[in-house]
């Protein structure tokens, strides 16, 4: 953040009658260049400006098992799309890659991906081998550009053979090319989605793959279970639960796979929200009456409240980088509006000029508040509830879903470069993803209605 | 015989002895008649007492008879008690004003006491109870309250609403009421169960204004995840834009 923006900013909040004349310059600078509207999400997201040209062949079969064909079919498949979500790659599609499996550095003649039709700048390859029940996959990353010294990566993995063995070993390998090329950002291919789902007749909460795959149930509380929010670690999620008294905050252990205590409180207590360290919650609660922002121990003790306006105070979510700031949705002044403030309540800050905003959820980097906004929303009124990203030190924001129904419930992949949302239209409530900039939507849910999707830390 | 009759013996004897012998200063002097016999220490009359303790119940309660006799063969007491001891005690739970008549019998005669025990009716049953509070009965006295979009501002309309209300509450004391807020379908699910729980706040905190005690008043918000009205048109948005209220079991 510039001083000028500072100064900007501040005077915003203590001088409303301003309010105009710097509205007027937020719209100049957020929608004038609109032309370069993304280059900011591009380099905020890591999503960089160029994209490397990436080919995945297939891989080679050694052994006779017959599971051997099934294992290499899922792990193409799974390699390929992996690399494809990334975002940082133009892949060469299957159709212009050579027809053929090199399954060792021996086998492969670089030049053949190289040039033209592949074009490829990097190749991924190798074999996949199922022998003894176990599968063993050696993966290499060569640069197509280098012939003198092309190795970039050589790797080695034996699992034993099961279900989800190809799979997982094919986002292994992606997540090694993902990082080695993507700037030393981790790949998000074994990351996971949580997520409120009512296949079975009842909102409980679920987790699948961040690609959709391996959808299985969490809780079977035949309740209402919402805002699932697993902890840093991934050990605790923690949740909003209807109980016969009411909402209460819910903590189900990941490792011992069952509800453990929590201290519940009086009235309604809603969407919890950790802080980076593990050690702090913040969530709303009506215990004093009006709905505020409160925050404990994330063993629910010491809890203390930190805001103090009538009116909906909800949806709380820590800043991930520095764990000092937490950003909320307000009903104060009428329709819900963004705000941050330091985490002990002070500094508020409001970000959001109108509309009706909710469900913020804060980058990884600390740089973007994601959430949802119907910027005409009233009785009535049309359009679209849409998922928009905001930089918080300039306040400039880029519209991300357009035309799709109704957006909710965005959240940060944890390496900045993905957004998984609820998406509502033909009467359909689904869990959807697409890159930072808006690219690459598509739904990862097909069965029931799902909604509420938080992604893991890592 | 009893003691008045027995010295009136006595008298009639003494006057003959002294009358006699003057007469035999006239007349040879008859021997003196042998003395009466005397009056052979005549076995006593009984005696007999009967209390009653206590003396005044409520139907239901028990009473101790307690009693003493001398000099008696039988005792009986009636009301059902039959033959009993010269001396005893015995509950006796009467369910009516009661006397009770001890007759003690011996050879010397025979004695009665008698207790009363006063049974006092209980107070009146308390009037039947109103008729049990039904859901129905309930609801068609407890009107739910409708809100403006995205408020939770209590209207006129809603506060004509919540003064009937009050007297119903008022007029049934021992009603606990569940006051649930709910939002239509639009905006987000976290936003509107806070804004629920707002408009059941607002809903009781103009029933506490009125007077009702806070303590039977419980909240709870269902967002929009409990509709009434699952259209997806104002008609039905307004519908699903209230606090409702409930009995609270």
């Amino acid at each position: 953040m510039t001083s000028s923006q500072r100064s900007r900013s501040q005077s915003r909040q203590r001088f409303p009658w301003r309010f105009a004349c710097s509205a007027a310059i937020f719209l100049f600078t957020a929608i004038t260049p609109r032309a370069h509207a993304q280059d900011w999400v591009h380099t905020g997201t890591n999503l960089g400006a160029q994209k490397i040209r990436l080919a995945a062949a297939d891989f080679k079969p050694v052994g006779f098992d017959p599971a051997l064909a099934t294992d290499k079919q899922t792990f193409d498949s799974v390699l390929y799309s992996d690399l494809t979500n990334a975002g940082i790659f133009d892949m060469v599609s299957k159709s212009m890659a050579p027809p053929l499996m090199p399954g060792s550095p021996q086998e492969i003649n670089v030049s053949q991906w190289s040039t033209p039709p592949a074009n490829a700048a990097m190749v991924a390859f190798g074999a996949i081998a199922l022998q003894n029940g176990q599968v063993t996959v050696y993966g290499w990353l060569y640069d197509a550009q280098n012939l003198q010294s092309p190795q970039v990566l050589g790797q080695q993995y034996t699992e034993a053979d099961g279900p989800n063995t190809a799979r997982h070993i094919a986002h292994e390998f992606a997540d090694a090319i993902i990082t080695r090329l993507g700037g030393g950002i981790s790949g998000i291919a074994e990351s996971k989605i949580f997520l409120v789902s009512n296949r079975t007749g009842s909102k409980e909460i679920w987790e699948m793959d961040y690609d959709g795959a391996n959808q299985e149930q969490i809780t079977r509380l035949g309740t209402i279970s919402l805002s699932p929010r697993i902890s840093p670690d991934g050990h605790r999620l923690a949740f909003s639960g209807m109980g016969k008294r009411g909402w209460d905050i819910r903590m189900y252990s990941m490792d011992l796979n069952r509800l453990v205590n929590f201290p519940s409180g009086s009235g309604s207590d809603l969407s919890p929200a950790w802080s980076p360290d593990g050690n702090t919650l913040a969530f709303s609660s009506s215990r004093s009456g009006d709905p505020e922002i409160w925050v404990s121990a994330a063993s629910g003790f010491n809890p203390r409240r930190i805001t103090a306006y009538a009116g909906p105070d909800v949806s709380p979510v820590w800043n991930p980088k520095t764990g000092t700031q937490i950003a909320w949705i307000s009903g104060r002044t009428g329709l819900p509006q963004l705000y941050i403030m330091d985490s002990d309540g002070t500094n508020v800050q409001r970000m959001t000029d109108g509309g009706y905003a909710t469900s913020p959820s804060w980058s990884p980097n600390g740089q973007f508040l994601a959430f949802a906004w119907n910027r005409n929303y009233g009785p009535g009124a049309p359009g679209g509830q849409d998922i928009y990203v905001m930089d918080i030190a300039s306040h400039r924001w880029i519209q991300l879903t357009h035309d799709i129904g109704r957006n909710d419930f965005p959240t940060w992949s944890p390496d900045g470069r993905h957004l998984a949302f609820q998406n509502f239209q033909h009467g359909q409530r689904q869990i959807w993803t697409m890159l930072a900039d808006g690219t690459g939507q598509h739904a990862l849910t097909t069965v029931g209605g799902n909604s509420m999707p938080n992604w893991s830390w890592k | 015989m009893n003691a008045r009759n027995k010295s009136a013996a006595l008298i009639a004897a003494a006057l003959a002895a002294i009358l006699l012998p003057a007469a035999g200063c006239h007349k040879k002097v008859a021997p003196p008649p042998p003395p009466p016999p005397p009056a052979a220490a005549p076995t006593p009359a009984p005696t007999a007492s009967l209390t009653a303790s206590p003396s005044t119940i409520t139907p239901g309660q028990s009473v101790v008879l307690n009693w003493s006799t001398t000099d008696a063969t039988s005792v009986t007491i009636d009301n059902n008690i039959g033959t009993v001891a010269a001396n005893g005690t015995q509950n006796v739970t009467p369910t009516a004003t009661t006397t009770y008549n001890l007759v003690a019998r011996g050879d010397g005669g025979s004695s009665e006491a008698s207790a009363t025990v006063t049974v006092n009716q209980p107070p009146p049953p308390p009037p039947p109870p109103p008729p049990a509070m039904t859901e129905s009965i309930f609801d068609q006295s407890v009107k739910p309250v409708f809100f403006s979009f995205d408020s939770y501002k209590i209207s006129s309309d809603a506060q004509q609403i919540l003064t009937d209300s009050v007297a119903f509450l008022q007029a049934h004391p021992d009603v606990k009421v569940l006051v649930a807020g709910y939002c239509d379908e639009r905006g987000s699910e976290e936003y509107n169960l806070a804004l629920g729980q707002n408009r059941a706040n607002a809903a009781k905190d103009a029933l506490v204004k009125a007077g009702i005690d806070p303590s039977r008043l419980r909240t709870i918000s269902y967002g929009k995840e409990k509709p009434f009205c699952t259209e997806h048109n104002e008609a039905c948005w307004q519908q699903n834009r209230r606090s409702q209220f409930s009995i609270d079991q």
